[in-house]
């Protein structure tokens, strides 16, 4: 079977991965190359702690899982001179500040009841995880199976074991499709015609503006994301550490998930401090606005980031569905189309999952997971019939 | 040629010359990488002063750029881990 992967970030390689080990001959086209946009302008994140009881919460479990063994096996399999994943499960660790408690306690309630691990943590048990942590902390819940990894490294690694498997990347934009027989049978791109069997759509936040080309436009938009990278320095945060304050956000029913500030520490001795995240559609001016008030909420948590010295700022587009599930499957209204987008800030975490989903979809390949969350022909996505 | 200095760096004397910086110092004593990050240690990579992965610290102060600061006679350098 011949299948067309757009789009080279982490969805995509992860696709191309497990649909060439398939025994699919694949081809990755991306209008860059390798991790060029969203995957290497995020933070590696691994969560299950941000995550409320439900089918995404399902998807980040099962992936969790499978990101360790295949973490494991990038690395091994390496070639001389590729980085490494830096997977690292270093847990969460979830704070409340006064008056929050409760919001956060009854949360890590539900989630303990999904299986995801969630433990408070006494004030030794605190100071002993986090030293440097604000003293106004007022409750922390410990999150065992949070992890990390570098995205872009991996985005690599994943795409260059698939195409020792057989796959190939080509630097294209698309700009179209053909049918035949009321089926996907040619991809249009700048490079020329490919001819196809199926059609993965992994464009991250361009995967709207992908499926308008292909002739079935998807409701996918961008939200863009700033993060902070300060100078390198001892190791003084040991956990993803972050404010529950989204745990309100969702509880009130709004929007799903806003934003919530992570501070984290990278191999490299330098902190990550996240995110923002705004609709703006892409623009790519942030100005000082984000970086300032994330700034301020960090120091909250950990005051010694105040003496602290900014190396550089980056920002992201993350794709979001009006409904904020994923969309993961086949194109009611064209067969041979699948989309596999609107991750949002989840997308590193939600990869080898939804590559298992794609396998399902397109090959029939076993799951134990439930893909009707997140067919495109749902409800929620308002724009797809 | 400059008269020469003596840095300390974790209890051992490095010699160099008046005038270079602590990156020039340890990179003349043939020592190139000093900051330990989890996956290999880290030196000077761009000598301007943009990345700071040749942090050290000296005589006390932490997050010092080895390539911007003059080493002076008698400074007591340590090595930084992640």
């Amino acid at each position: 079977m011949r299948i067309a992967v757009i789009g080279a970030g982490i969805i995509g390689a992860a696709c191309a991965l497990e649909l060439a080990e398939r025994g699919a001959e694949v081809v990755v086209v991306d209008r860059v190359g390798v991790a060029a946009e969203t995957s290497s302008r995020c933070e590696g994140n691994l969560l299950v702690s941000d995550k409320q009881p439900g089918p995404e919460a399902d998807l980040a479990i099962h992936s969790n899982a499978r990101w360790r063994a295949l973490a494991a096996r990038l690395d091994e399999g390496r070639a001389d001179g590729q980085p490494a994943t830096e997977f690292e499960a270093k847990g969460g660790v979830v704070v409340a500040f006064r008056g929050g408690e409760e919001p956060l306690r009854r949360f890590a309630a539900t989630q303990r009841e999904i299986g995801i691990r969630a433990e408070v943590l006494d004030a030794d048990q605190l100071l002993a995880a986090e030293p440097h942590l604000s003293p106004e902390v007022a409750l922390a819940i410990h999150y065992p199976d949070d992890a990390q990894l570098q995205p872009s490294n991996t985005t690599q690694a994943l795409l260059a074991t698939a195409v020792r498997r057989g796959a190939r990347l080509v630097v294209a934009d698309v700009t179209g499709a053909r049918t035949a027989r009321g089926r996907v049978a040619v991809l249009e791109t700048t490079a020329g015609p490919i001819d196809v069997d199926a059609v993965v759509n992994c464009a991250g936040p361009w995967a709207g503006q992908v499926a308008e080309r292909l002739g079935a436009p998807l409701a996918i938009r961008p939200r863009r994301g700033v993060i902070l990278v300060t100078t390198p320095m001892p190791q003084r945060v040991f956990h993803k550490v972050y404010d529950a304050d989204y745990v309100g956000a969702v509880g009130s029913g709004d929007a799903a998930l806003q934003t919530s500030t992570v501070v984290e520490s990278t191999p490299g001795g330098t902190v990550l401090i996240g995110s923002s995240r705004e609709r703006v559609g892409f623009d790519d001016h942030p100005g000082v606005g984000p970086t300032t008030a994330i700034a301020a909420k960090a120091i909250r948590l950990f005051p010694f980031l105040a003496g602290i010295t900014l190396l550089r700022t980056y920002f992201g587009f993350r794709p979001y569905a009006p409904d904020h599930l994923p969309v993961i499957g086949e194109d009611p209204r064209l067969a041979g189309l699948y989309h596999a987008t609107g991750h949002e800030g989840a997308g590193i975490g939600l990869a080898p999952a939804t590559a298992e989903l794609i396998a399902h979809a397109v090959l029939g390949a076993p799951t134990e997971l439930d893909p009707t969350p997140f067919l495109p022909g749902r409800k929620g996505l308002g724009a797809v019939a | 040629m400059n008269d020469p200095i003596t840095i300390i760096v974790d209890d051992e004397q490095v010699i160099g010359r008046d005038g270079q910086t602590i990156a020039g110092v340890l990179l003349g004593a043939g020592c190139v990488a000093w900051r330990g990050a989890q996956h290999g240690e880290r030196g000077v990579f761009c000598g301007i002063g943009i990345c700071h992965d040749c942090l050290v610290t000296v005589n006390g102060v932490e997050g010092v750029r080895a390539c911007q600061r003059q080493a002076v006679d008698g400074d007591l350098v340590e090595r930084e881990v992640r």
